[in-house]
């Protein structure tokens, strides 16, 4: 493995970790969306309370894997990194509005109270579902080779079928994640009406981003033929991995499984996001700048090797510190 | 085709540089809280846990409250500056982005430490006893200290370009982060930006209480409001000396490092020893006017001696002067007054408390305190105009223009404003939302509740 390599793997790695951790925190307030309208006042005050219990000391840290992964690409491939910026700053503001509404509604939901509380949790909800969804949009184009190395490209290239359907995709998995993890903190708390609640809504998300998924092999076939070829290549084990993992989940929802649960939807997330940089590499922009075209110089790589060896040796304990207290926390 | 037309250089150029400098002097004042804040609280606790004093852990109580919600919003508003950085300024990421983007992922781990540590800190209040749940604080101000490095290197080294050399076409090559890093800018600007910090929190906080003693004067004996005023105006009283020596080495290494910042903000024209320290007034093309002008004390603060050559604006080539001399000088003298302006400040409380054994607690003087925080602000933020204001038409000191480095992309003035509504919104929010968890009678009776990253209240309150 070449120095380029590592990094793109660290980069994979990053994103990996930013869709199972913010994903988790994007689903719980699109799940918070959808029961607004619900009429029963009180479930949806559990549900908020849960979201609120499960999320809230983690918040921050889930989210600091989003400005990681940045750094990592415009460090370790600033040829990449100036194109996409530049070609699709559309879905990216928009992302990034996203992520200001979201940060505010959860900075101040809570401590506005009454009115104030309600129109935090509305704007929190809402970007919840614009954000992962620009974020999806932004990837897709990506892949359907929108943006040129060198280039500025078309403003308005990543309306298509590939990046909508990624985008849709990402608010799905978004969802999914965070009704496995939400249903398994309501059946350790003991919690059945909720674990009910989120049990049905785990399977339904299940099967929802199961056919997207297939819907996507369709559009991915005749948008980026180079990573479809690719999925059914080197990145076939990763694709029967996610699908083995995906039913195995499933069974294990239906079977009222709890411990594994997380594991086993950790797993098929991993496997995903595993098959689809496989099926893309070597190009970092399919078709115009492969991983070692666009690396950054060899000190910078080296550089952000150490980092990042660093990073894992000091953040892994005190995350499993706080995730353990928070954990506790949720049980109370 | 493209609906939307690339708009022409010059017109994003002046958008974007306005968009960054608004949304980072938006940002940096909640920088500010996060890496000083953690020591006032800290502070509070130590005295609190030592004497056993309930007042001083009711502070460290509110003020962990106040830093949750600040940290969360500058955790906002810093993400939406790693997006510009690409968005604004794509050619700047792709020419440089590996010479300096290691100080940003050096960051990371500490923004990580951080923002897992707060957590811990504030679920602690109730979960981690004693002095086992001062220590969970330690890592944050540790962090907040390392972050505030990486962050302000990167600044530096725009300043001090260094550790890569360029290649045949302009790209840099062999690249070494730590040579980026450890730039010669970075000496005084890091401490002079850390100082800044912890000066905009202590005078900030101090002036809040201040507010509440003029507004009812009975909160002048209430100990907790008094506590409240001393702990982070005596942090910053003695800070305010230290800054103002750093400040002074700074301009020196300004002075050598870049002859054509300090001209302009120094309304500089003619090269040569003898120069003339200007106060105030206004830059035109060839003199000063309406000025306080000093003779010899500029050549003096240069090189200790009236002898001392300093480099005029005649020297440097038309196109590449920094623009806008009046608004650097003034920004320049702002900040320095300013700082003399909290230095009286803090020796009135010094020899007040030498006399006295206590602070004098008249209105003028909490007249006087109350004003010093935004004071702080507005010296913090000036100081910024001049060092980037000053460093234009460069981003990267002699080697890329700003102009080379903005983003075809359109729209810049839309988002400018918006932008602008978004982020004084947020800002209103953040205003009411502190006010009302400083209005909470009894913050010990449930700590952390219904804040981001504390538990939420059991009942929710409606």
């Amino acid at each position: 493995m070449s120095k380029p390599d590592v990094v793109a793997a660290i980069l994979v790695a990053g994103a990996t970790l930013y869709a199972i951790f913010g994903g988790a925190d994007f689903g719980a307030g699109v799940w918070e969306l959808l029961a607004a309208r619900t009429p029963d006042r009180s479930l949806r005050q559990r549900i908020e309370q849960r979201v609120a219990l499960s999320l809230g000391p983690v918040w921050e840290a889930n989210h600091v894997w989003l400005i990681f992964t940045l750094v990592v690409l415009w460090t370790g491939f600033p040829d990449a990194f100036a194109p996409i910026m530049e070609t699709l700053y559309v879905p990216l503001a928009l992302a990034a509005v996203g992520i200001v509404l979201r940060g505010s509604g959860f900075a101040f939901g809570h401590s506005l109270g009454d009115v104030g509380a309600q129109r935090a949790h509305v704007v929190f909800s809402v970007s919840s579902l614009i954000t992962p969804f620009f974020l999806g949009c932004v990837v897709g184009a990506i892949a359907a080779g929108d943006v040129e190395a060198g280039g500025s490209g078309d403003a308005l290239g990543w309306i298509g079928p590939l990046p909508i359907l990624v985008g849709v995709l990402f608010v799905a998995s978004c969802a999914y994640i965070a009704a496995v993890f939400l249903l398994d903190d309501c059946r350790r708390a003991g919690d059945e009406e909720l674990s009910e609640y989120f049990l049905r809504r785990s399977i339904a998300a299940a099967v929802i981003v199961g056919a997207l998924a297939a819907v996507g092999l369709i559009v991915l076939r005749a948008d980026a033929r180079g990573i479809f070829d690719g999925l059914f290549d080197e990145g076939l084990p990763f694709v029967i991995a996610s699908v083995v993992f995906g039913l195995v989940t499933l069974v294990g929802l239906v079977r009222g499984w709890s411990r594994a649960l997380r594991p086993l939807a950790i797993g098929a997330v991993v496997a995903l996001v595993a098959g689809w940089a496989v099926a893309q590499f070597p190009y970092l922009l399919p078709d115009t700048l492969t991983v070692a075209d666009g690396a950054g110089d060899g000190g910078a790589l080296t550089a952000l090797i150490v980092v990042f060896i660093v990073a894992l040796v000091t953040v892994v304990p005190s995350l499993a510190l706080l995730f353990r207290l928070a954990q506790r926390q949720a049980l109370e | 085709m493209s609906l939307i037309p690339s708009v022409p250089v010059a017109d994003n150029l002046l958008a974007a540089r306005e968009l960054m400098a608004f949304t980072l002097g938006f940002h940096i004042i909640l920088a500010c809280v996060g890496v000083a804040l953690p020591a006032m609280m800290l502070v509070a606790e130590f005295k609190g846990r030592r004497n056993d004093d309930e007042v001083a852990l009711d502070l460290a109580k509110r003020w962990s409250k106040a830093a949750a919600v600040l940290f969360a919003v500058g955790a906002v508003t810093g993400t939406v500056l790693s997006f510009e950085m690409g968005l604004l300024w794509p050619h700047f990421m792709e020419r440089f982005g590996d010479v300096f983007g290691t100080g940003f992922a050096i960051e990371g781990i500490f923004f990580f430490t951080e923002a897992i540590f707060i957590a811990i800190y504030i679920y602690g209040w109730k979960r981690i006893d004693g002095w086992k749940h001062w220590w969970t604080g330690v890592p944050i101000v540790i962090a907040g200290v390392g972050g505030a490095f990486s962050v302000v290197a990167v600044n530096s080294w725009m300043n001090q370009p260094q550790g890569f050399a360029l290649d045949g076409s302009g790209n840099p090559t062999g690249v070494s982060p730590l040579s980026a890093l450890f730039n010669p800018a970075t000496v005084y600007e890091f401490p002079h930006m850390l100082l800044a910090a912890y000066m905009v929190v202590g005078f900030g906080l101090a002036s809040i209480y201040a507010i509440a003693m003029l507004r009812s004067p009975a909160k002048r004996n209430d100990r907790r409001h008094r506590l409240g005023l001393l702990i982070p105006l005596t942090v910053a009283a003695l800070l305010t000396p230290v800054q103002i020596f750093v400040g002074d080495v700074a301009a020196r290494g300004v002075a050598d490092h870049q002859p054509a910042k300090f001209a302009g903000f120094e309304c500089i024209y003619e090269t040569g020893p003898d120069q003339t320290e200007w106060l105030g007034g206004i830059c035109t093309d060839d003199e000063v006017k309406w000025g306080i002008g000093i003779p010899g004390l500029d050549s003096m603060l240069v090189g200790f001696s009236t002898d001392t050559v300093v480099t005029g604006l005649d020297q440097i080539p038309d196109d590449e002067e920094p623009p806008a001399h009046t608004l650097l000088h003034l920004a320049f003298d702002t900040m320095v007054g300013i700082g003399f302006a909290l230095l009286a400040l803090g020796g009135w409380l010094a020899f007040y408390w030498w006399r006295k054994r206590d602070f004098p607690a008249t209105k003028w003087f909490l007249r006087a305190v109350a004003l010093s925080g935004i004071g702080a602000v507005v010296a913090m933020e000036a100081g910024w105009i001049v060092t980037e204001v000053g460093r234009q038409p460069w981003i990267v000191q002699g080697l890329m223009r700003t102009e080379d480095a903005v983003t075809s992309a359109g729209g810049l003035w839309f988002v400018l404003v918006g932008a602008i509504a978004l982020y004084a919104g947020l800002g209103a929010i953040a205003v009411v939302s502190l006010r009302r968890i400083a209005s909470r009678r009894e913050p010990g009776a449930d700590v952390g509740a219904g804040l981001p990253y504390g538990p939420p209240a059991k009942e929710p309150d409606r």
